[in-house]
């Protein structure tokens, strides 16, 4: 699989909410390799302080060209990453991890919550291209309209409806995406593809399993390299191992993780 | 192999063992090598040390495993590794296909462990040197204890010599006293080399949970944070010992590799910078090739404790 260490130039800064940031950046080597699922490391800064770069699903790629990523301000790395101006660059590695692996026979769902629906808007183009006869459903929350409006919008764009639900009950549903998920009408052979807080994706696989649906879960945690060097981003799965989220993820069959019965 | 760059002589030998600059990278932070391959050049590195092999696979520690600190990061992997049989059979086998020299970094919990490990790897083609490990910091038996004691790092020195058939360098921990008791307890016992320093113990909190950042609760520290004290351990283990002194610690260019040298080490390793930016060891060895071309130095040789003092 092709790697690259780029720098590359944000051309695009979006503002969602007062911490939500998309930005646009330049990059055909790694816009034109990417699949969905599939992950970059940037460096948040040029100094020693933050010093590791800091992970980011690749959430759409346009004309083998730019390639997006979607975050929240969560820590120092994050923030000096939302103040950045357009036309400045960033070093990038990428793109890196596994990606999603589709069935286009099978009923496909897409579930998201909050900076999970990210990865999900990638794969969900994909899909409406490389499946066309067979579009997949959409379920994605957030906290507030604000935060998840130009996100369905931009499902909405490639032909997809949309079950959005929020936590205040400003969008859609008033609650959880699960909540929606289980009203859907899915047939036996559904694969659900899910990116989003843990919990949810816990309930999501327990959903899966009680069911006898596929579901392919992104994983997200903390990594120093992203390229299966560190051995940081650790995922339990059975038997007391581990799996890497960066090298044998982000991707993974929800059966293979080991799951927390809540 | 080329053994300069650019018609520059960056040789330095450990032991017998000849390498063409003295740029390599260090245990845990470089994978088996290929990981790196997309990225780095393997074969103008001056060594490769691979991620510490143990006798039996181990999974590790459980997560979180590793945690951003000021200028560095803490981390507790807990040694996971595939165990030496899957190391000679699956990761030796690739890493001979790269003309480089590979150092395999070998740790145990008790003295037959070691001596196990070093008469399995003895004579497996491809292994240019064996790293002793003696100073891991994460698991509770064995490592600490083994690189703190002089006594323990002699005897292990001392076993692992004696079942190993190339040269053997041991990696010293900075979680002592004094470096240098330790760094002459080895070299009487019979090291070719010594590598320093390994991670200084610390602790993260995270104060909205009240719980530590690492599930291990304490865990290593590596990054630019630590290069001083490696440097101060560098200088005063050169001139303990006539050994050649290995420096690692928080380097990142080749300004980092240069004071290294100047301090005292023939070669250096360079550890958590690969993380972040996996060119980091190739581009120290084209800034290495530059400043001896610069500066017209006979060799990169003549840096090697060339420290001015006041």
């Amino acid at each position: 699989m092709p790697q690259f260490q780029k720098k590359t130039q944000i051309i695009r800064i979006e503002r969602f909410a007062s911490d939500i940031v998309r930005l646009t950046l330049d990059s055909p080597d790694i816009a034109s390799v990417a699949r969905p699922g599939q992950f970059v490391m940037i460096r948040t800064g040029n100094g020693k302080d933050p010093l590791l770069r800091r992970p980011f699903s690749i959430s759409q790629t346009s004309n083998q060209k730019h390639f997006q990523i979607l975050f929240k301000v969560v820590g120092r790395g994050t923030l000096l990453l939302s103040h950045c101006r357009e036309g400045e660059f960033l070093s990038v590695l990428g793109p890196l991890g596994s990606g999603f692996t589709v069935d286009c026979q099978r009923m496909n769902c897409l579930v998201g919550g909050g900076m999970g629906i990210a990865p999900l808007l990638f794969l969900g183009k994909t899909l409406s291209r490389t499946c066309p006869e067979n579009s997949p459903l959409v379920v994605v929350g957030s906290r507030t309209k604000e935060e998840l409006e130009p996100l369905v919008n931009d499902f909405n764009e490639i032909g997809l409806t949309v079950h959005p639900a929020t936590d205040d009950g400003s969008l859609g549903h008033h609650g959880l995406v699960t909540d929606v998920l289980k009203k859907l009408d899915l047939r036996g052979d559904s694969e659900i593809f899910v990116c989003g807080p843990h919990p949810m994706m816990a309930a999501v696989h327990f959903f899966c399993e009680e069911r006898g649906y596929a579901c392919q879960v992104s994983m997200e945690t903390s990594m120093a390299c992203g390229m299966g060097a560190c051995l940081g981003c650790i995922v339990p799965v059975k038997n007391g191992a581990y799996a890497h989220a960066c090298s044998d993820g982000p991707v993974f069959d929800s059966k293979e993780l080991l799951w927390q019965v809540r | 192999m080329a053994s300069e760059v650019n018609g520059v002589d960056l040789r330095v030998s450990i032991g017998s063992l000849k390498l063409k600059n003295p740029v390599m990278t260090a245990s845990g932070t470089f994978g088996y090598a290929r990981e790196f391959e997309p990225y780095v050049n393997l074969h103008r590195l001056g060594a490769v040390v691979v991620k510490g092999i143990s006798l039996e696979p181990r999974f590790g520690n459980p997560p979180p495993r590793i945690v951003e600190t000021s200028c560095g990061m803490l981390n507790a992997i807990g040694l996971e590794n595939v165990g030496v049989e899957r190391f000679i059979s699956e990761k030796m086998e690739t890493l001979r296909q790269v003309n480089v020299p590979v150092f395999v970094n070998i740790l145990g919990d008790t003295l037959d462990e070691y001596r196990e490990i070093a008469s399995r790897l003895a004579g497996v083609e491809g292994i240019a040197g064996i790293e002793v490990n003696i100073s891991c910091p994460n698991v509770k038996k064995g490592g600490v204890a083994f690189g703190t004691d002089p006594e323990m790092a002699a005897v292990v020195t001392k076993a692992v010599k004696e079942n190993s058939t190339v040269p053997i360098m041991v990696k010293l921990s900075p979680n002592v006293t004094d470096i240098t008791v330790i760094a002459r307890a080895v070299e009487d016992a019979g090291a070719d080399a010594v590598s320093l320093i390994n991670t200084l113990i610390g602790l993260a909190i995270d104060h909205r949970s009240r719980k530590p950042a690492l599930a291990n609760v304490i865990g290593g520290l590596s990054g630019p944070a630590i290069k001083p004290v490696a440097l101060r351990m560098v200088y005063q283990v050169a001139q303990a010992v006539s050994l050649p002194v290995i420096g690692v610690g928080g380097i990142e260019t080749t300004e980092d590799v240069l004071e290294f040298m100047l301090a005292g080490a023939t070669a250096v390793q360079i550890g958590t910078a690969n993380f972040v930016n996996p060119r980091a060891s190739e581009e120290a060895v084209e800034g290495l090739a530059h400043y001896v071309a610069t500066e017209r130095l006979g060799s990169i040789r003549e840096m090697i404790g060339g420290l001015v003092l006041p």
